[in-house]
């Protein structure tokens, strides 16, 4: 993977010196905290209901053994023994005292990591398909793009006020593994009838307030025009983006209100009069950045003894089925890691968890961790007669739930537990919907499943392109809860619709399981899934759970 | 003729750690809500919340918070504060640590 260069390394290191005088300049009073807000969350540093949260980016979801180790270690010294894996490829900590945010800071820095703009009207982390490098059904690599992509954007000095936050995220594959049409910009590998690799580019997607799917703003940029076709982007938005309202700033509000069309003539137009200017550097770099993420030497070695578990082992079989995903290596498999053991919250490892997946990783999986925006931790390449050995010492550490893709793989926000901007607490829904599911052993029954919550309208929980969302409110000085139908966050990616009025807190987790229950009655067999049961129905049959009729005709 | 007033607290983080304060009648920050002052008076509380706003180096976003009258002080009245007067709901962490 990627090493920082002399420059990098400089750059963030002068970065946390800048940001050390900062904080104590806050601290002895000479700046107030409207002077230092800004600076701190240029440097990913957020004021909650409890405490300071300290945001670190994962580019593109990639992590070294080292690193996991020192995330372990910044957990165990500056934190509460623990982190919080996020929706986009981030880990947060959420106990961090103010004066010791500039020495977490240069822990990060030690092993090429950062907090920079994961906050801010900036360009955000860039995220990727976590089974990047890895997935049987790859075209490219998305990471030396996304690297590419990430040293552009970091202190970019066009794009450090832009109207508002602005995140991209890039897929190898057909296969739509990293949200791409939810995000501003989203990039799809692709090859053209001349077999030439290039991107379809996706802009405007976007969840929060108001949901939209990502429009295709060209069916293919050479990967030669990539870097430059993206700074027309931002660079159009920049100046057509609205400033007047927070909540018509984002591009896809831009793209909604100007057309998709005028757009694009504006971003040709911008494309034509800067690409001279690109000549060649960004080549020669993306170059230099591939030559780091060659795949591993992977081993030939036969499979007999994974067969042979297998059948040994209905528990190990049983986690094979659901966490495994197909490798393109001949003999290697892709191991997803849940971090949602049922009752525990979503994306929650502790420091002994991440040392073990570090170990683990070391030791079987050629030193290489992903993060995913499903809150759960990758290992990319295991060979298959290691999984035994991967398994046992996974169970060792408490992380061997077999549960990836189904109703209690739930991607939850941190919701009113710690965030300001909550309107409601999502994690004890999550913790409560998993319990009831492990409680009545169906999970296995009801098959793919995404349930996705959030705590308030800015979706950060995916909730509406959850297969069920689950948006907590505040009504009235109470927690409810409104469910969305039929989302999807794939290459086929649609926004939930609202299946009706809300419910308390105590109520939500009966509907759920009512909701569940009911699509086991609906479906044509034991292969439809929730999504293609609703799809084949439509939304009645579904809110006629949610609702049964006596309760309407009571209400009426 | 005046609106009803609620009563309020006046509520900050505190800048060092970060968590939950609130503004006693003598000009402390305390972190139990039962010891802050509860002010039922709009121009009082107004005046109070600028007071706080100005000791930029103790706290962080000072604002006005609905409370009501309780056995043993102020109590919240929203669930949003509520939450800050205990911590999160998934570990024991915060202020429920130490009770
Ligand atoms: S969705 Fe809302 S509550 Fe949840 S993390 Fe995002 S801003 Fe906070």
């Amino acid at each position: 993977m990627y090493v920082y260069n002399d420059f990098d390394a400089a750059f963030v290191r002068n970065r946390v010196a800048q940001f050390r005088g900062q904080v104590e300049r806050r601290i002895n009073g000479s700046l107030t905290e409207d002077e230092f807000k800004p600076l701190r969350l240029m440097n990913g540093l957020y004021l909650q209901l409890h405490a300071y949260m300290l945001r670190v980016a994962v580019p593109y979801g990639t992590l070294n053994t080292a690193q996991m180790r020192q995330l372990a270690f910044i957990a165990d010294k500056w934190d509460k023994g623990y982190g919080h894996f996020t929706t986009r490829q981030n880990i947060q900590y959420n106990w961090p005292a103010l004066r010791d945010v500039p020495d977490m800071l240069d822990a990060l820095a030690d092993v090429g990591m950062h907090a920079i703009q994961t906050s801010g009207n900036t360009i955000r982390n860039v995220t990727a398909d976590h089974f990047a490098g890895a997935a049987a059904d790859e075209i490219e690599d998305p990471r030396p793009i996304a690297e590419l992509l990430r040293q552009w954007s970091t202190d970019h000095p066009e794009f450090q006020f832009l109207p508002r936050k602005f995140k991209i995220a890039v897929t190898g594959a057909a296969a739509d593994r990293a949200v791409t049409r939810a995000h501003d910009i989203g990039l799809v590998t692709v090859r053209n009838d001349a077999g030439d690799l290039g991107y379809k580019v996706i802009v405007g997607g976007g969840l929060g307030r108001t949901p939209m799917v990502g429009k295709v703003l060209r069916d293919f940029v050479a990967k030669p025009d990539l870097l430059a076709y993206c700074e027309a982007i931002v660079s159009v938005y920049n100046l057509l983006g609205r400033r007047d309202n927070k909540f018509k700033a984002r591009i896809k509000i831009t793209v909604h209100e100007n057309g998709l069309e005028k757009i694009q003539e504006l971003v040709e137009e911008r494309f034509a009069a800067i690409r001279p200017d690109f000549t060649g550097h960004d080549q020669t770099l993306l170059a230099e950045i591939e030559s780091a993420f060659t795949p591993p030497a992977f081993a030939t070695k036969s499979t007999d003894g994974y067969e042979a578990a297998r059948l040994a082992n209905p528990a190990f079989r049983s986690w094979t089925d659901t966490n495994l995903a197909p490798h393109k290596a001949p003999g290697y498999a892709i191991v997803s890691i849940s971090i949602k053991k049922h009752g525990a919250t979503p994306g929650d490892a502790t420091s002994g968890q991440m040392r073990a997946m570090a170990d683990i990783a070391e030791k079987y999986g050629h030193g290489e961790l992903r993060i995913s925006h499903e809150q759960n931790v990758i290992l990319p390449h295991v060979h298959k007669s290691d999984l035994p050995a991967v398994y046992a010492a996974l169970r060792d550490a408490d992380l061997a739930t077999a549960n990836i893709g189904l109703a209690s793989d739930i991607i939850a926000c941190p919701g009113m537990d710690y965030c300001a901007l909550a309107t409601a607490r999502s994690i004890p829904i999550a913790q409560q919907i998993a319990t009831r599911f492990d409680d009545l052993k169906i999970e296995h029954d009801i098959g793919p499943l995404k349930i996705k919550i959030s705590g308030c309208i800015n979706a950060c929980g995916h909730h509406h392109v959850g297969h069920i969302g689950i948006l907590g409110l505040d009504r009235a000085g109470v927690e409810n809860y409104q469910i969305t139908l039929g989302g999807d966050g794939t290459e086929t990616t649609t926004i939930g619709e609202r299946a009706g009025p809300g419910f308390s807190a105590d109520d939500i987790i009966p509907a759920i399981e009512r909701l569940v229950l009911g699509y086991l009655n609906l479906r044509r067999d034991a292969d439809e899934t929730f999504l293609q049961a609703y799809r084949r129905l439509g939304a009645a049959p579904f809110k006629d759970i949610l609702y049964p009729r006596e309760e309407k005709a009571n209400a009426a | 003729m005046p609106r009803n007033f609620t009563p309020k607290v006046v509520t900050a983080n505190a800048l060092l750690e970060g968590d939950a304060v609130w503004l006693t009648d003598d000009d402390r920050w305390t972190r139990d809500i039962s010891q802050a002052e509860l002010i039922t008076d709009e121009a009082h509380a107004t005046l109070r919340l600028l007071e706080a706003q100005s000791r930029v180096a103790e706290i962080a976003g000072a604002y006005l918070a609905d409370a009501k009258p309780g056995d043993n002080g102020p109590e919240p009245t929203h669930f949003r504060e509520a939450f800050r007067t205990r911590g999160p709901s998934n570990y024991a962490h915060g202020k429920q640590a130490g009770l």
